[in-house]
Parts: C-alpha cells; structure tokens; sequence
C-alpha cells in the first residue's frame, strides 16, 4: 500500500494486473515484499505446532504435512488456470471449479464406460476443456469484454451453474469413482500416500511448469502477457486481442479440466463436486496476488497445507474452516495478496 | 478579518516524488483567492489535501480555526467547506434536481427545505432548463454548472473550485463569475480557486498564488504577481495564459 | 448526443421522481389487489409454486437494495437468509418463541453481522470482485459452522415441530392453506414498500449517490460508510424474513439449505433477470423463476418424446434457468423491467 493509485482493495487498474512470472515475479520476492511471506511462512510454523501439540503425534502431523503439499500442488494447478484468465482478462470466473467437475466426468467416462486407464483421460480432459473454454470465450465471454466485473461475475456464475446442472441431467446425483485398479501406498519420509495422489502432485507440477514456459519462452505467451499489460498496446502492434482472449480462456479452463483428471482417481464425482475446490482456488488467486502466476503457485502450496494442517489444529470444525479464515484475513489486510498484484 | 483557511508547512509525496512542499497559505474570511501554476504544479493535489481527499504527509490544515488535517472529507464538508472536481463527477444516474437535492440533504434539515434550496441553487446557476434532465446526458458545459450548483447546495463558507470556468464558453462564464461575486457579498462566501483562465483570475482575485513544482513560488496581488520574474520563469517559454 | 438533449428538454431523459412514487404505489395496490385473488383462480397444488416466488421476490428485493441501488455486489446473501432461517428454528425448538417475535430478532441479527462484514470490508476499502468474494467466503463460513456445531444440530438441520391446530400466532397453518400464501404476499408488499420509501429517504436518496460516484458524496459531506452500512442492513433484515418464511413454509432446515451457495444465487438471479435497480424486477424475476422447478419436473414426470432420455432426471430447471441469467446479462443487462423502461421511455 505504496500510494494512492493501487491503495489495498480496490480492484487494480488494467495496467496494474499485468501477469507476473519469471524475472519479474522472482524481483517480487526481493526482500521489500517479503514481510508478508515471512508472516505466512511464521503462520505455517505456528500451525504446525499447534497440530503437533493437538494430536500430541508426529506421525498424524507429518502425515497431514504431506497431504497438504499434495492437495496443494493440485491447488497451484487449478489456481494458475483462474489468475492467468483474471489477469488477462479482467475476468473472475466463478465457472472455475465446474471445469474442474467436467475433467472429473471425463475421466470417469474413460475408465468406466470404456474401462481404459484413468491417466489416458489426461490429454482428453486438457483439449477437451481447451476447446471448451476457447468456444466459451469466443461465443460469450468476448462480447462482454471491458463490461463492468458484476456482469461477467453474472455469466461465469450462470455458466458454472449450467455446467454443473447437465452433469446432474447427464449423469445423475449419484456419487461415482474413478478408481485406479491398484493404487497402493507410497512411503515419503514416514508418511504415506496413495499412489495416485503422488501422480498427481507431480503432474500437476509438470504441467504447471509446462503452462510456465509457454508463457514465458513462447512468443504466444509474449503475446499473452502483452495483452495483459495493455491491451491498446497489443492491438496496436498487431497482436489478435480476440484470439489471445480465447486462447488463454481455453488454457484457463485446460489447467482445471487437467486439474480434475489428476484428482478424479481419489475423488468423489458429483456434479458439484467443483464447487469446494471453486472457493479454494478463489482464495489462493487472492493470496497470491490476482493475475500473479507464480504467486498463485505458491499459495496453491500454502493453502494446501493451511487446510491440512489448521484441520488437525481445530479438530472437530471443517478443515476448510482455517482457509476461509485465512481467506478473509487476506481480504481484509492485504487484499493485493501476498506477493502483490499492483505493479510497484 | 478572521482566516478561513490556514495552511501551514504542508508536503505530499507519492513515491518520492514531492507533489507538495513545505505549503503555507493563509486565505482571510471573505476573501478571493486564484490559484495559478503549469499543469502538474499541485493545484489539484493540494485541494485534495486541504479538501481530506488525501492526507498530508507533514503539516497542518486548519479551517475557520479548527484543525481538519487528516480529516474526512465529509466531516471537513461539513464544517463549511465545499469542492469541485475537476473531472466532473455527477451521480450519473439521477436527474440535475436529484444532484442538487442529495446534495443539500447532506446538511440536514427536511426534504422540503431540501428542495426548495435546491430549486433556488438551480435558478441561481442557471440550470433550471436541465433541471429534469439525468445527469449522464449532460454535455461538459452543464456538468461543470452542475458540479458548481451541487457545492452551492450545501451552503458552504469556503468554497474550492477546480476548473469550473474552463468549460464555459465565453459567455456562459459572465453569469457564474457574477453569481460568485454576489455570493461573497451576500452571504460573507470564501473562494479559492484554481483557473487557467488568467482574465477570469485578475477579474475575481484579490489576491494570487502560484505553484509551481508542488511549491508555493510568489503570492500577492494579482498585477504584482503577474509581473514577478519568478512567475514568468516558471512559465518559461510560454505567454503567461491570457495575461 | 450530448447536444441534442440539451435542446429536448422533454426528450427520454427527463423524469420527474414526485409522480414516480405516487405511481409506484398505485401499481403497488392493484398488484396486491389482483394477487389477493389468485388462491381463488389457481389450482391448490400450485400454492407451493405461489410462496416460492413470494421467499424468492423477498430475498431479491434484499439483494437489490444493497447490490443494485447500492452497488455493493453481495455474493453472500445466503448468510443473511440463513440467519433469518435459524434464528427461527432455534428460538421455537429451545424456547418455543413465535416466528413473529424471532421475524424480529433475526433481521436484527443479520442487520448487525451486515454491519460487522460491511464495516471490516469498507475500512478496508474493498470494492467489486474483492467485495462479492468476501461476502461469499463469509457465507461459506457461516455454513461451515452450522455443519460442524452441535448447538445448532450440525448437519442435521432442525424440523419445526407440527402443531396440532393451525394457529396465527405460531405461523403454522394446515399444509396448503392458504393462509401462507397471504402471509407471504403482505410481506413483499411490507418489503417493497420500505424500499420505496428508504429510497426517498435522505439516506436512500445517499446511497444511490454513493454508488454512482463516492468520492463526490464524500466531498458533498454525505458520511459514506454509514450509509452504505444502513443500506447492508436494511438488505440483510429483509432477506432474513425470507429465511424465516422458508422455515415455517417447509418446516425444516438445514447448513446446506439455510447457507448454501445457491441459495445466493436464488437472491441473486431474480433480481438480475427481472432488473438490477428496478422496484418491480425482483418481482418479476422471482415469477419467472419460481415456477421453473415445478414445471420443469412436470415435464420431466410424463416427458415429451425428445425429453423422453431425462425422465427421472434433476437440474433442467437449473439449467434453464442458469440460461436465463446468461442471456439477459449478455442482451439486457438491464433486465426485464429495466429494458422495458428504456423502451418506454425512448418511443
């Protein structure tokens, strides 16, 4: 909270969300901004303790260490797609988490109804939501761009409702699986973790650095981020703003899509079953700043364990419970996030 | 004569760069003051200041005797002082009356009162025409006319305009410049102002201050100040507008 | 543009707000007047349909109050309905209170956590998406602790105990009398009429100052957080009544239904299709909504050849109605009434 033009809170200006990543995103964490990081790295110790004291076990602490890191790396994932749509284009998807819930059914649909391996429903869930996504945006979402927040805010809300309802008519209620044939226990440092969720942590750091390097050594993510910094400028130097909107929708809606297809083989498939993980990834884009790539990355980790963690410290609430304290706390007292979202 | 205003050693920065220096004016009750300077000098930032919009950094502001550095800025409206923008900042979504009654309902009384002190500001500034009319479908003209009505409404003791003749053509200007006049003489009204319009400046001012780089450079009477070398400095290169 | 109306003073942007209320509450009187006979005319199973609009036009009328006219984007206000909804509940099965005596102290319950969100959220200046967020996490919240808390019965929610007889007094009446519906209809008017009035008044007549350019009310001496929490009160008190009609209307309640996110959305999605910042559009959207559910599982029940595939099926009625709301914000962000309006006024 520098000075007048990005005061905490109110929505940073267009040229103030530019995305962050790489060089810049690494200059972010240069010891002027790292209070706050140090605050949330004491918050973590503080909790961690608090968990040790509470279960009075290493085993149950370490176990939800390693559980948080896991569904956190998931988190980053999911998070990344929300605050690469919201600093390019302006827009808060609360459809976020019902793309998720599609890359669920998708799997489902490949190692149920066609009785393959979950993992190959991975490139299907990916194009298939890019597509998706991609139509999205160009159907509906680009005839609204530079309408105010509420609006879009209005259609990504109906969409996330749409979705997750013609799963309901197309699937039913009824909570279903995509289990793994065999997905035996791994040991990590004493922990242990089922199989699959370790395959998804690391798919989910592959392909978060792989979304990475596409924005940072491609000359499409250059477009991207020019679109992001200004989009006149863009324009103006011939960039296709329409098409760079589309695209990164559609990687937006990949990420999540990609997202679901690595949870589905330990998650229960409802047709809201987004919904939760909608919210986290609202509170990680917070936290990390909106429109911050690498931030999101980070908080995703965070939140992951705040979640793990703060559910063994105040047993017997929701484990959520901690996040959306945390999630409020944030709002309240550095609504730009963690790692900032306004350019210094 | 008291002072209306008494602004003392106040500085702003945003991000080291001194919007504002070491400020110190003083404005006597009743009095006129212009405000001068090149685009960028502070003129809006220290309205801001002096207004609550934002708060100083060093220094005091104290309005008919009573400190309101750091004050809200509705609290400060409340205690007589009244600004403009300017970029004129309607409630876009009510008529001009609307403007106007918001406006005065925000010193209390009842609603009738209200309107009936808003219809006299309205005949006053020569709005009666829009008086209907939804503010966003206002031409600049009459939004500067509204913003000045608006202020007016809340019967201020000290009133700030930023820009509010510029808008006008020539002609228009006469009416409001005279209604300002009869303001100071009727009802004892305060003005500080900030124009580009210098013959409006030397016309209305009893006395002038110049800013230049955030730094009150030369104050006095308006024919003095005009003549000051430092003045002409400032201005390097250009005509002095209008002068 | 700018110049022409300057010389039509009688043009499309003219309006006169004296003959705007006078007409509100005409309209208002025959609206009661005709829908006072509609238990005569319609079938008695459609009552249910009937009180579903009334809870659904009285959370939207909530929500358009504090969104609409005062632009602060609730995505929340299920914390509100909730409150309404429990406080109900709880008051009758540990105390056996009257609903009418919990109507009370629900609103001034939600009237007051509004007041705490509101004040945290504007002394920290937080605006738009930032605002729709945090009211959201807080609802999320609020459900989250009426899960897991054993004083309110967790996740099994609570029954509202049956009476033998009906009875004014207890707000309970034999399934389908109509009696609900009247009840129902003499709240809406009550909440539109305040509305009406709040919006003349001083501090309505602010609020909508401070939504279109607070720094100008501000400077004008309008103190702006307090109009803006007056508002969030007032449009937290009238959606608890909904959640305390709901109550009593269904005699049960539970996180899920008092908390949950759609019921955000059911606060929502009538004011928008039918009109952000339009006395009737909560009215109106909340009759094109309210008979959605209804009618769609009545399709669904005997389906038409092409719809034959869903028999059994739930969420079309969602799903026509999720695609309701994406169309009007894409073709009349205005909504139904407020197209209309423009129209009206532009012939």
């Amino acid at each position: 909270m520098t000075g007048p033009t990005n005061a905490g809170g109110t929505v940073p200006s267009k040229d103030g969300t530019a995305l962050r990543g790489g060089s810049r995103a690494t200059s972010r964490l240069s010891l002027r901004h790292s209070t706050p990081l140090i605050v949330t790295g004491a918050l973590l110790v503080v909790l961690f303790i608090a968990a040790l004291l509470r279960s009075g076990s290493m085993g149950i602490t370490g176990q939800a260490l390693l559980t948080g890191i896991i569904s956190g790396g998931v988190y980053s994932l999911l998070a990344m797609g929300l605050t690469l749509v919201f600093g390019v284009l302006d827009i808060v998807n609360f459809a976020h988490g019902a793309f998720l819930a599609v890359g669920l059914y998708i799997t489902y649909e490949v190692a149920h109804q066609a009785g393959l391996n979950p993992y190959i429903a991975l490139p299907v869930a990916i194009l298939g939501l890019f597509v998706l996504g991609v139509l999205i945006q160009l159907l509906l979402l680009n005839r609204t761009m530079g309408g105010t927040l509420e609006r879009q805010l209005l259609i990504t809300l109906g969409l996330s409702l749409l979705i997750s309802n013609v799963l309901l008519l197309a699937f039913g209620g009824d909570p279903l699986s995509a289990n793994l044939k065999s997905d035996p226990g791994v040991h990590v440092f004493g922990a242990v973790a089922n199989l699959s969720r370790v395959i998804a942590l690391g798919g989910a750091l592959v392909l978060a650095v792989l979304v990475f390097l596409l924005l940072e050594r491609t000359s499409f993510g250059r477009a991207i981020r020019a679109v992001a910094a200004s989009r006149q400028g863009a324009g103006l130097v011939g960039i296709d703003v329409r098409l760079v909107y589309a695209v990164t929708f559609g990687l937006g809606t990949a990420c999540a899509g990609a997202a679901g297809m690595l949870i589905a083989p330990f998650t229960t498939i409802t047709p809201t079953a987004g919904d939760q993980f909608n919210i986290l990834a609202f509170v990680v884009v917070v936290m990390g700043g909106l429109g911050n790539v690498m931030g999101a990355v980070i908080s995703g980790v965070i939140v992951g364990l705040v979640e793990q963690l703060g559910g063994v410290a105040i047993a017997g609430q929701s484990p959520l419970l901690g996040v959306f304290i945390l999630f409020l706390l944030i709002l309240l007292i550095r609504p730009q996030g963690i790692f900032g979202a306004a350019s210094s | 004569m008291s002072t209306a205003l008494e602004v003392r050693d106040v500085s702003k920065s945003f991000r080291g760069v001194h919007a504002l220096s070491e400020v110190e004016i003083d404005v006597a009750e009743g009095s006129i003051v212009g405000i001068i300077g090149p685009n960028g000098a502070g003129k809006t930032t220290f309205f801001n200041v002096i207004a609550g919009a934002l708060r100083p950094d060093t220094g005091h502001v104290k309005l008919f005797g009573k400190d309101v550095s750091g004050m809200s800025p509705h609290r400060i409206s409340r205690l007589g002082m009244a600004r403009t923008f300017q970029l004129m900042r309607p409630f876009g979504s009510m008529t001009v009356r609307e403007n106007v009654v918001a406006a005065a309902l925000s010193r209390g009384g009842n609603h009738r009162s209200a309107h009936h002190h808003a219809h006299e500001v309205i005949e006053a500034t020569g709005m009666a025409a829009w008086a209907d009319m939804v503010s966003d479908s206002l031409h600049t003209a009459a939004l500067k006319r509204l913003e000045l009505a608006r202020v007016l409404a809340t019967r201020p003791r000290l009133l700030l305009l930023d820009e509010v003749l510029a808008g006008l053509v020539p002609a228009e200007r006469a009416p409001v410049v005279d209604l300002l006049a009869r303001l100071r003489e009727s009802e004892g009204l305060t003005l500080v102002f900030v124009e580009h319009i210098m013959q409006a400046v030397m016309q209305l001012s009893d006395s002038v201050v110049v800013f230049d780089r955030g730094r009150v450079i030369a104050s006095g009477e308006p024919a003095e100040v005009v003549a000051d070398p430092t003045v002409v400095e400032a201005y390097l290169g250009q005509e002095l507008p209008g002068a | 543009m700018t110049i022409t109306t300057e010389t039509r003073p009688g043009s499309a942007a003219v309006r006169n707000r004296r003959q705007s209320i006078q007409r509100s509450v005409v309209i208002l009187v025959v609206i009661t007047v005709l829908a006072a006979f509609a238990p005569a005319l319609l079938p008695e199973s459609s009552q249910t349909i009937a009180v579903r609009v009334l809870i659904f036009a009285i959370m939207a009328i909530g929500w358009n109050l504090m969104s609409g006219y005062g632009g602060m984007f609730s995505f929340g206000h299920a914390a509100f309905f909730g409150i309404g909804a429990y406080t109900d509940v709880y008051l009758l099965e540990h105390f056996g209170w009257s609903p009418w005596i919990s109507l009370v102290v629900g609103a001034m319950l939600a009237a007051l956590v509004a007041i705490c969100i509101g004040y945290l959220a504007f002394r920290y200046k937080l605006r738009s998406a930032y605002f729709a967020l945090a009211t959201f996490a807080f609802a999320e919240m609020l459900r989250l602790l009426a899960t897991n808390t054993s004083w309110v019965n967790g996740t099994t929610g609570f029954h509202v105990p049956l009476l033998p007889d009906n009875s004014w007094s207890m707000l309970q009446f034999a399934a389908n009398a109509p009696q609900y519906y009247y009840i129902g209809l003499a709240l809406v008017v009550i909440c539109l009429l305040i509305t009406m009035f709040y919006l003349r008044s001083r501090t309505g007549i602010h609020t909508v100052a401070v939504r279109d350019n607070e720094d100008a009310a501000d400077a004008l001496g309008v103190n702006v957080m307090r109009v803006k929490l007056t508002t969030m009160a007032l449009s937290a008190a009238i959606t608890s009544v909904a959640g305390m009609f709901y109550a009593q209307y269904f005699m049960f309640v539970d996180p899920d239904i008092a908390f949950g996110q759609a019921q955000s959305v059911q606060a929502i999605a009538p004011a928008v299709i039918g009109g952000v910042a339009t006395l009737w559009g909560p009215l109106v959207g909340a009759l094109i909504l309210g008979p959605l559910s209804d009618l769609t599982a009545g399709w669904l029940r005997n389906p038409p050849a092409f719809l034959e595939f869903l028999s059994g099926r739930g969420g079309l009625d969602v799903v026509l109605y999720s695609i309701l709301l994406i169309v009007i914000a894409l073709v009349l962000p205005k909504g139904i009434v407020g197209s209309i309006r423009d129209w009206w006024k532009r012939r």
